[in-house]
């Protein structure tokens, strides 16, 4: 079958590798300079002074002021600080929440838990983009409305929402405005300002920083509830020792994806454009997600009459690291709730594969992933019941 | 996730294809749930002498498929009748809890291939023992 053997990784949504230069600038943090940023003596001064560094290079990338940064474990808690420490702190002024259907589980998973403590949350559509109406963010508002949370950009299918619209329409009506910027954050330009946002969660590990890592954007007069309570760190509203080596790696990894963030997102994009005119070269293969208004680094297709584990573990042998919707692969057996969300049958799901470029891939990368996906699609097709007879090889 | 014997079967399936002049064949499942196997027998003399499978699907249920098809080829049919979905996860040394329903699948196809020669040929369909797919939920 292949003959070829490398590593393609083209996973990039998932996480990323954390950069050599970064990875080098935490060890001192860990090792030599590991004051308790608490603390009094100069050693924690050193540590303080990292953390404070770091505050201001996360402040920088998302056109925020250092004191409005607040350091996390990373996507998940920023995002269920963000949800629950809203509810809770304004659950006086009303219990409604509104959300949509394609956010990560980090916020979907907590607004359900909130509806059994009582709240009301009410799920918006997308069109078969995976794009939100600012209309249906509008219509849905009511007396009771205290948040909404909508991501910046899709994990799965990669499109862009109409982030500034939406804050500008939160606004109007004095509710709060959440986004999940995880995927878009290090990738897309972003304005907490410009973009009319309230609370902005982003996470170290895909921008090349360290897991474990991420941040809370809090904007002037927001209040909310502490999800962790202890110590009086990150001025009294998260608790727990600052993880100095992820902040310094975080902070100096967004700054430097920032730094090379137009040139990269116009590279990656000429690339992702190629890989996406390979894989629609396959017959009976369609894209989802938007066709424009998707980060630079996403692809995301399905091909008809073949199941994703199995395109996974064929690509793996190729040297190949993706991703897929199919229940098949999950171990929850669950299908992809975004792409059903887009509209795609619960049968064509299962064809789905996501492929995300990174700053180091390359346009052979992107040929040999062309070349070894038509293989395996050809390789499944034959064996699939459901393949029309002019789809099969000539044997 | 699956062992090697469950990938050797997999990537290297064993009697994938279609038996143009088959005299059984069953498919069972649904692209819903994402798999379908599809058994087609040729049965000479109550005996299964060439056996071939097409499965939509994940790892586990190729394997399964080529697996099964490999252990009812040259048995009678009531032997191959009994061939259980446990009996084909043995031999392919085990499969991950989630995955253990795409066995079902292979022992219900040929099933069903078995059902559909026997009712070509005149015979009495063989009834499902009862409770016998309790597994095989989604």
């Amino acid at each position: 079958m292949n003959t070829e053997k490398r590593l393609v990784y083209m996973d990039h949504a998932a996480t990323t590798a954390t950069r050599q230069d970064v990875a080098e600038a935490m060890v001192p943090y860990m090792t030599g300079t590991f004051g308790n940023p608490s603390s009094l003596y100069d050693l924690a001064k050193v540590s303080r002074e990292a953390v404070e560094k770091a505050r201001e290079q996360v402040a920088v990338a998302i056109g925020a002021e250092p004191k409005q940064i607040y350091f996390t474990s990373g996507g998940t808690e920023s995002d269920n600080w963000a949800v629950k420490g809203i509810a809770f702190a304004r659950k006086a002024k009303g219990n409604h929440i509104i959300t949509t259907v394609i956010e990560h589980h980090a916020i979907s998973h907590t607004c359900e838990w909130l509806e059994k403590q009582g709240f009301s949350v009410t799920c918006l559509p997308v069109d078969r983009f995976g794009m939100v109406d600012p209309a249906d963010v509008e219509n849905a508002i009511t007396d009771e409305t205290i948040l909404i949370t909508v991501m910046m950009a899709n994990n799965e299918v990669g499109t862009i929402e109409p982030i500034a619209e939406i804050g500008a329409i939160a606004r109007k009506h004095s509710v709060l405005f959440h986004t999940d910027a995880v995927q878009a954050v290090g990738h897309i330009p972003v304005d907490v300002g410009a973009q009319n946002i309230d609370l902005l969660s982003l996470s170290g590990h895909k921008f090349h920083g360290p897991k474990g890592t991420g941040a809370l954007y809090i904007g002037p007069g927001v209040r909310l509830d502490p999800l962790m309570h202890g110590g009086a760190q990150e001025r009294g509203r998260r608790a727990g020792t600052e993880n100095v080596p992820g902040i310094v790696g975080m902070g100096l990894a967004l700054s430097l994806a920032v730094a090379d963030m137009a040139e990269n997102a116009k590279r990656v994009t000429t690339l992702r454009d190629r890989l996406t005119e390979g894989m629609l070269a396959i017959p009976n293969t369609y894209l989802n997600g938007h066709p424009d208004k998707r980060l630079p680094n996403n692809v995301n297709v399905v091909f008809e009459f073949i199941e994703g584990e199995s395109i996974l573990l064929l690509l793996n042998r190729w040297g190949i690291a993706a991703s897929t919707g199919s229940a098949c692969s999950s171990k929850s057996l669950e299908p992809s709730h975004v792409l059903i969300a887009c509209g795609l049958p619960h049968d064509v799901v299962h064809g789905s594969l996501r492929l995300t470029l990174g700053e180091e891939t390359t346009a052979e990368d992107v040929d040999y992933v062309i070349g070894a996906v038509k293989d395996v699609v050809q390789h499944l097709r034959d064996m699939s019941p459901l393949t029309p007879p002019e789809l099969r090889s000539q044997s | 996730m699956y062992n090697e014997k469950v990938m050797d079967h997999f990537e290297h399936p064993r009697n994938q294809g279609v038996i143009e002049d088959a005299n059984g064949t069953g498919e069972v499942g649904n692209a819903q749930c994402g798999d379908i196997m599809k058994i087609y027998l040729k049965v000479e003399d109550d005996v299964i002498t060439d056996v071939k499978f097409q499965t939509f699907g994940c790892g586990a249920a190729v394997a399964s498929s080529s697996m099964a098809t490999e252990m009812i080829k040259g048995k009678t049919l009531k032997e191959a009748w009994d061939l259980s979905n446990k009996a084909v996860a043995e031999a392919l040394e085990g499969l991950p809890p989630q995955k253990l329903h795409c066995s079902v699948l292979a022992e219900e196809s040929i099933h069903a291939a078995i059902n559909d020669y026997r009712t070509q040929h005149g015979l009495e369909a063989w009834e499902e023992k009862k409770g016998s797919h309790a597994e095989h939920q989604h």
